[in-house]
């Protein structure tokens, strides 16, 4: 009962949110409008027992990723006083917006009996670990490819711009 | 309304407002967070049919996910910084004769 309470609290909390995020004009609060709606995602996964999952949103997402982000808002004057906050797309982004969510309501609204759901499993660590260290090992290598090709080019724009001011 | 059902309604509704705030928006740093929630849109629905289904691969796939989001930040932000270092702005309408 409380279990389904959270989770329509946490769902409310997560689509509010996000929808804050598109009218609110200072990106400092666009930001922590997005942890909101980040942290209500990773209350959902623990609900769901996916605890793994729940702290790598919260370690992640909110410790390393919206850190990064808010660092940055306040390292450059990102307050957009100068221009107005909506583009030109504002009527057919709306619109746009509007039909999709009329599209998931509609596609997700039939009430024909769902599959009987899998019997629950345990989502710790653990099982994670052995899942992605035994079968997916070969996406775990391409992956630190991948953080490497990253970090390369990072440094690699840090490089050029310093250059071009010479 | 079944479990899975609202989530994955959820995710799809996070990933259209993801998609609207990039369209709308002309702030290159709020559309780059609207990026972020189309990301994590996607991670709601992998994680709640990995959880329906009872199979780690949805979990091993929105770790890759994770792993995806960091790169793009850590590549956008500073290509971020040089633009708003040349332009000293961050309306996206600034950029546009970057078009082809």
């Amino acid at each position: 009962m409380i279990e389904s309470a959270l989770l329509y609290f946490f769902s409310a909390a997560a689509v509010g949110s996000s929808l804050a995020m598109l009218v609110v004009r200072h990106p400092m609060r666009v930001a922590l409008a997005l942890v909101a709606a980040m942290l209500s995602l990773a209350g959902i996964y623990a609900l769901l027992g996916m605890h793994a999952i729940a702290v790598f949103q919260v370690l992640i997402y909110v410790g390393a990723v919206m850190v990064f982000m808010v660092y940055v808002i306040m390292l450059i004057d990102a307050r957009d006083r100068a221009f107005s906050r909506f583009g030109k797309f504002l009527a057919p982004g709306g619109i746009g917006l509007v039909a999709l969510a009329f599209v998931f309501g509609y596609a997700l609204s039939g009430n024909e009996a769902p599959a009987a759901a899998a019997p629950a499993r345990d989502f710790g660590v653990q099982p994670f670990s052995e899942a992605f260290l035994n079968e997916y090992w070969l996406y775990f290598e391409l992956v630190s490819v991948l953080l490497v090709a990253a970090v390369v080019a990072a440094i690699a724009v840090v490089k050029i711009g310093s250059m071009r001011r010479g | 309304m079944d479990k899975t059902h609202l989530l994955v309604l959820v995710g799809g509704l996070l990933f259209s407002i993801g998609l609207a705030g990039v369209v709308v928006r002309r702030n290159a740093l709020v559309m780059l967070m609207c990026m972020e929630l189309m990301l994590n849109g996607v991670n709601l629905t992998l994680v709640s049919f990995a959880q329906r289904t009872g199979t780690t691969e949805g979990a091993v796939l929105v770790f890759l996910v994770f792993v995806v989001a960091g790169a793009e930040i850590a590549i956008a932000i500073p290509i971020l910084l040089l633009l708003a270092r040349a332009r000293k702005t961050l309306d996206v309408q600034a950029y546009a004769e970057l078009k082809g």
